[in-house]
């Protein structure tokens, strides 16, 4: 926090990473090891799924990242620079929302925003109405924004939050959760206003509870437990670990195993009208030309694919709604 | 180009050139912000009330042509220059001031320094303004500015107020300093201004106080009651003959000094020991608070 104020951080190369920890552990006075050895690298340009149960120490990580909380030991960069050394250069860079948003009740969202907007030395004062109106745009508050935040629900503060992370053009935005209490309609907004700044180039990093939420929209993932990095890379090679199945759905499954078998599927197994089995390295659609050439009546054709909910499970062997 | 690249500059705030008058953004927000709290406003309109009840209750006690308070009989009660109130309006400052220095004032200045910080982390608004970032060392001095903004503005309250009062129910003219000399109004004026600064500096070292209370814990009530708590205990503690080796340490020891700005000539002993004292008191907290604040782990 000391060091002299610089306004823009070493630009990342290409393929840089935008956040990179090492070794980054967080031990609570109370003894509690809330992150425990974390070597995390966020990849430019990524939409990436913190992902983990409530309690498994992403939220802490989040706060060591932005320099809320300092680590017991290990090191964390963000955009390059040292944090939370580097707090001051690096933060105005960063728009963020963690563990929910924080009103002031008594102000107008407006007011909220330019509150927050006048927290940045780096905001220029001139153009602060302008940025306030064009984030409450953005997150559809515009109509609301005279009202004040106590009268608000809870998806209209989350909305709310979000345009306090998007007062400024961000090079990185961590958004802790940021689906939380919004209808699916909301929801898909979110989705699609992630989805819309990550195209920007906008690195996002986000996490959730969520499965689905992360499958949707990020490029890579993470999954934590009890502190703990479990795994981390694209969410394709994530998924893949348990690859999808081919299902084929007939009366006559004898015959379609025989023939599946023939074409080079491995692991077939059959459960009475349904035979499935690992897809052979060849276009399906010769597979099934093959079966129906056999005369096998086929009712349904095609690959279940592996969900991350699957590659988790096969990753920890358990289910992921765990209490914290 | 690369995608890094393409993230930052967009249509607005082309690569940042900060100028050094936009870090002043967050005092202003500040101070904007405190001063439109119903809760500051309350306390200012208390703080106005006192006037307005110690000059209509003297009125009242005087319409039969009597003198008010110890003036006449000698006794002890009611605060400092009581008794001069029917004769001259401006006297009402003095004692206006003399009567909410002990508590009034600095209750008020404990609730809003004690919140300063506290009140954040329990809204969790703390976290966003230094992710913002408003930089830890920033915020503290930028609260400590307002608090200290606060002091002065709750004491002018308490002196316009009562200026007002007493132009109203009581003559105004030329005054009688308690060495006996006779002044001009307009110096009377002066001297009441004067006064109404060193209320508002003797109140610096308790808001420094609870500056540092307010960063100790993430409950706004807590750290005000904290610091009420101990003012009542110091006013306590100060009335106890035996701690007499302790009291000149005392943030309120000699709160009652500015009384001597109304001597001829003003008598400076007691005033310059309150000041360095108050000095001492930001010093000690201010620093304390700094060492905390900035040391500390931001979990609200």
């Amino acid at each position: 926090m000391d060091e002299s104020f610089a306004p823009e951080p070493d630009r990342a190369a290409p393929g840089d990473s935008v956040i990179a920890t090492h070794a980054l552990t967080k031990r609570y006075r109370g003894g509690q090891l809330a992150v425990d050895g974390l070597d995390l690298t966020v990849p430019a340009g990524s939409v990436f799924g913190f992902l983990g149960p409530n309690g498994s120490g992403k939220t802490t990580t989040i706060r060591m990242l932005m320099g809320l909380i300092e680590p017991t030991s290990g090191t964390a960069r963000v955009l390059g620079r040292p944090m939370p050394r580097s707090s001051r250069a690096v933060l105005p860079h960063v728009g963020a929302l963690i563990e929910g948003p924080a009103l002031y009740g008594f102000l107008s969202g407006r007011d909220n925003l330019i509150r927050y907007d006048a927290a940045d030395p780096t905001a220029d004062p001139r153009t602060r109405r302008a940025r306030v109106a064009a984030a409450l745009e953005r997150v559809g508050l515009m109509a609301a924004a005279g009202k004040k935040a106590k009268a608000y629900s809870l998806g209209m503060k989350q909305r709310l939050g979000l345009a306090a992370a998007l007062l400024q053009p961000r090079r990185l935005l961590v958004l802790d959760e940021p689906t939380n209490g919004l209808d699916p309609q909301g929801m898909r907004e979110i989705r699609s206003l992630v989805r819309e700044l990550a195209s920007d180039g906008t690195t996002v990093f986000l996490s959730s509870h969520l499965l689905d939420e992360i499958e949707q929209v990020c490029t890579h993932a993470a999954v934590m437990a009890q502190g703990r990095l479990i795994t981390q890379g694209a969410v394709s090679d994530l998924a893949a670990g348990a690859r999808g199945r081919l299902v084929v759905t007939t009366p006559d499954a004898g015959d379609a195993a025989r023939v599946l078998k023939e074409q080079g599927a491995a692991d077939v197994v059959v459960t009475e009208d349904r035979v499935t089995a690992e897809p052979p390295d060849r276009d399906l659609a010769e597979v099934n030309a093959a079966l129906v050439t056999a005369g096998v009546r086929v009712r349904g054709f095609g690959v279940e694919r592996a969900s991350l909910e699957d590659a988790f499970v096969a990753l920890t062997g358990e289910g992921f709604d765990v209490a914290g | 180009m690369s995608r890094a690249e393409t993230a930052v500059p967009r249509e607005l705030g082309e690569l940042r050139t900060p100028s050094p008058l936009w870090t002043f953004g967050l005092l202003r927000s500040e101070l904007v912000t405190t001063f439109r709290r119903w809760r500051t406003l309350a306390l200012l309109a208390v703080l106005a009330a006192v006037p307005i009840l110690v000059g209509v209750a003297v009125k009242i006690e005087t319409s039969d042509g009597s003198s008010a308070g110890p003036g006449r009989g000698g006794g002890g009660g009611g605060p400092a220059f009581i008794a001069q109130i029917t004769n001259n309006g401006l006297f009402l400052v003095f004692t206006a001031l003399a009567a909410t220095l002990p508590f009034f004032l600095p209750m008020a200045v404990g609730v809003v320094a004690g919140d300063a910080i506290a009140g954040e982390a329990n809204a969790g608004t703390l976290r966003y303004l230094l992710v913002a970032p408003a930089g830890r060392t920033r915020l503290l001095l930028t609260k400590y500015a307002t608090v200290l903004a606060f002091c002065l503005v709750a004491t002018l309250v308490v002196a316009a107020s009562a200026l007002a009062v007493g132009a109203v129910l009581f003559p105004l003219g030329d005054l009688t300093t308690i060495s006996g000399t006779r002044i001009s109004f307009a110096d009377g004026l002066g001297r009441s201004l004067l006064i109404a600064l060193v209320v508002a500096a003797s109140l610096i070292g308790i808001a420094a106080l609870g500056l540092f209370i307010s960063t100790l814990t993430n409950s706004g009530i807590a750290a005000m009651a904290t610091t009420v708590g101990l003012l009542i205990t110091v006013q306590i503690l100060d009335q106890i003959p035996q701690l007499h080796a302790l009291q000149p340490y005392f943030f309120s020891h000699y709160w009652l000094s500015f009384a001597d700005l109304m001597r001829d000539p003003v008598y400076w002993d007691d005033l310059t020991k309150n000041l360095g004292l108050q000095a001492l008191y930001a010093a000690v907290f201010g620093s304390a608070a700094w060492a905390r604040f900035t040391a500390r782990d931001i979990t609200a």
